[in-house]
């Protein structure tokens, strides 16, 4: 029943946003719903920790299909929580922009749909339907990317829509293909998550990887692996900066966790290599965004591809296999993206101060302002695996699992890529933020993204401080404390990562 | 039912999926945008019918539904949506500038379509009997086919009907071989497509309005190494 009423609020905060009301009655709305979904997904997240499973009691329609455990109700947690510091930010940010009434509406409504679309992924059991609201992320934030209505913003989005359709309707028919799989297994079993392992051991093991393959490359577009990445990198950074933080942050890990289910399922079918693709593509992946990290120019992309660099990293850490590195995964899905969030909310205030995303615009970013110059060090530190950061330690414990495991070769490549990643981030940041700065910067070209004329001082907006202090705590506390319910949960986690 | 009707309906059913396939053809080569509407229009309506038939055939009921569902949203609605959203200009569009030429993209198309045969044969050896049947490999071309329009058109509107005909091979695999999903399931499928145009439709409606060219294919100008960032100039 919770659950169903943590689908239920962003629909309701929907239709409430659409209503024409005073300035801060959609924000506030907005807030509301997704601090109200935190809180009960917060309860999911101590019930399921505690070892209860949560399964729907109503068997009417879709609802009959809503099942959480360990690993889902961490999803539904990290996207309830980026949701909430998102819509915190999204007050100043967007009051920043000075937007039509109407349009601003237009951004509430989107993002709850959004949020709405991003929450039943985790929390339907049916692969199905899954896909289909994966299809519905797409096209929720489709106009979330465009929404700036620039040239670069349209392009962004409709490479978006394009490729990630595209990488769908393999997926589509991946999804099908298992579906065969399990018809021919001779199993009368449910098409779930959970009836899919108990099937997989009888079901025809040409099918089933087929299945995986196509539905691997097909999502593993729209997690951004790297054959399949080059639209991430525009639309990461195109987006208003808010909807960066959920684009980056949490659905690239909402995807990922669709692929993760299916590696349980391989695992149970004899002689499967899922392993190995997730391997090779995650470290290809890694490899790719490391060296691209050094050649950015444009500080929000930068961010961007450091999101493709984790994914890789996090699906290489599937790869090795091993239970202690399951572990690594999860807690490198948490890291990434409380740390992710946070670094798109300090690129979205340095934006704000100065008024152009090009790394080489910006000089002395930490004398103009203070607070954005301050909070993209931290959140470059982090992201780049500093410690004692939350990213720092799952890195740490996943190439610890790779040497347990003897895997000598590709523990060795991860952690050159994550050293070569660290150099380029911290070398675009610290000259961004301490480099000297030049008298006039404000005619370089592409600075007319936001703010034509920067204001001298840049004064961050209060609901941007609060949103980067909630971001930040966990970043931090997390690198050294990881507290007792979400150990649990992470062991559930790793748990249901494996048969 | 008696033999002969089965082999009826069998026949029929071919021969909607060879229809199906000569449409993803069409839809390949053919440059006006009214053009490929109207194959796809066709299309869909060789999917509902492959559906309507495929479950007379077998007895699943629910198939009529599907078949009824992709009646009304692909034929009827997708059209009507897409001249809501994108304006008449976009419809009466002819493409001049392919990334490949006509002749060289239907042997592409045809190399592809062998393929689809090829990669269909494992994947038939390892259903039961009663789901084998043309579907499998036509929707793995139909799948195909489409990917490779998306590949070569440059024109919003044709990588738009790239999309939904990829969409409609899954879904012609889909009916064959995945018989028995739930009703619920099928139908939502059925009618995702309707948001695709949706959303398609109205950005392409925002490029033309802010960039000028519906001809998304010439939009590049997002990418690292270029030297002088060109189309900075953006109309706000």
């Amino acid at each position: 029943m919770t659950v169903f009423i943590i689908l239920l609020l962003p629909l309701i905060a929907t239709a409430l946003v659409c209503i024409p009301f005073k300035k801060h009655w959609a924000p506030g709305v907005t807030v509301v719903s997704c601090v109200a979904v935190l809180i009960l997904s917060a309860r999911i997240a101590l019930r399921v920790a505690a070892g209860n499973s949560v399964v729907s009691t109503l068997k009417i329609g879709v609802l009959k299909w809503i099942a959480v455990d360990g690993l889902s109700a961490l999803i539904l947690l990290l996207i309830a929580f980026v949701a909430t510091t998102a819509a915190l930010y999204s007050i100043g940010y967007m009051g920043h922009e000075k937007l039509t009434p109407w349009k601003l509406r237009l951004y509430y409504i989107n993002y709850n749909l959004f949020i709405f679309s991003m929450l039943a992924i985790p929390v339907l059991a049916e692969p199905t339907l899954v896909w289909i609201v994966v299809e519905l992320t797409t096209l929720c934030s489709a106009l979330l990317v465009s929404f700036e209505n620039t040239r670069e913003a349209l392009e962004a989005a409709w490479k978006y829509v394009v490729l990630s359709l595209m990488g769908a309707g393999m997926a589509l028919f991946g999804f099908l293909v298992l579906f065969a799989a399990m018809q021919a297994s001779g199993s009368d079993g449910v098409y779930t998550w959970k009836g899919l392992i108990a099937a997989a051991p009888s079901m025809p093991p040409v099918l089933l990887q087929t299945a995986f393959l196509l539905i691997l490359i097909g999502l593993g577009t729209k997690v951004g692996l790297v054959p399949m990445h080059t639209w991430l990198p525009d639309a990461h950074s195109q987006a208003p900066s808010p909807v960066c933080a959920l684009l980056s942050g949490i659905e690239t890990s909402a995807i990922l966790y669709v692929i993760l289910r299916l590696f349980p399922v391989m695992q149970a079918s004899p002689n499967s290599h899922a392993e190995t693709w997730a391997l090779v593509l995650g470290l290809i992946s890694v490899g790719t965004a490391a060296f691209l990290l050094l050649q950015v120019r444009d500080y929000k992309r930068m961010f961007a591809f450091s999101t493709v660099e984790h994914m890789g990293i996090i699906l290489a850490a599937i790869g090795l296999g091993a239970s202690a590195a399951g572990y690594g995964a999860v807690q490198q899905i948490v890291s990434h993206c409380v740390t992710k969030s946070f670094c798109f909310f300090a690129a979205g205030a340095a934006l704000m101060a100065v008024g152009t995303r090009e790394i080489a615009a910006v000089r002395g970013l930490i004398r103009r302002s203070p607070a954005a110059g301050a909070a993209l060090v931290f959140g470059g530190l982090a992201i780049a695996g500093a410690p004692p950061m939350a990213v720092f330690l799952s890195e740490f414990s996943i190439l610890k699992a790779g040497l347990t495991q003897k895997e000598y070769l590709t523990t060795g490549l991860l952690a050159i890529f994550i050293v070569i990643a660290f150099f380029g981030i911290m070398l675009h940041i610290n000259r961004m933020v301490f480099g000297a700065p030049e008298t006039k910067n404000n005619g370089t070209p592409g600075n007319n993204h936001v703010e034509p004329q920067p204001d001298e001082k840049a004064h961050l907006a209060f609901s941007c401080r609060l949103a980067l202090i909630l971001a930040a705590a966990p970043v931090f506390v997390l690198g050294f404390y990881i507290p007792e319910p979400l150990h649990d949960l992470l062991t559930q986690a790793a748990a249901a990562l494996t048969k | 039912m008696s033999d002969t009707t089965n082999q009826l309906l069998d026949n029929l059913n071919a021969l909607a999926a060879g229809l199906f396939l000569l449409t993803a053809f069409g839809i390949v080569a053919m440059r006006q945008a009214r053009g490929c509407m109207t194959l796809f229009i066709v299309q869909s309506l060789l999917l509902a019918a492959s559906a309507a038939l495929l479950g007379l055939r077998h007895h699943a009921a629910h198939l009529y539904g599907v078949a009824l569902v992709n009646l009304i949203s692909k034929p009827i609605i997708v059209p009507w949506l897409l001249r809501r959203t994108a304006s008449a200009e976009i419809y009466t569009r002819r493409e001049i500038d392919q990334g490949l030429n006509i002749p060289t993209s239907l042997l592409i198309a045809l190399g592809l379509a062998i393929l689809s045969y090829f990669l269909a044969q494992p994947l038939l050896s390892a259903v039961a009997p009663e789901f084998r049947g043309p579907n499998v490999p036509i929707g793995i071309a139909g799948l195909l086919l489409g990917a490779f329009t998306l590949t070569v058109r440059r024109e919003a509107f044709p990588l738009l009907i790239g999309l939904l005909v990829m969409e409609n091979g899954a879904f012609f695999t889909g009916i064959a071989i995945s018989r028995n999903l739930p009703l619920l399931v099928e139908l939502a499928i059925a009618t995702d497509g309707l948001i695709i145009v949706f959303i398609s439709g109205v950005l392409i409606r925002a490029v033309q309005k802010h960039v000028g060219t519906t001809a998304v294919g010439e939009l590049a100008s997002l990418k690292e190494a270029s030297d002088e960032p060109d189309g900075k100039e953006g109309v706000k």
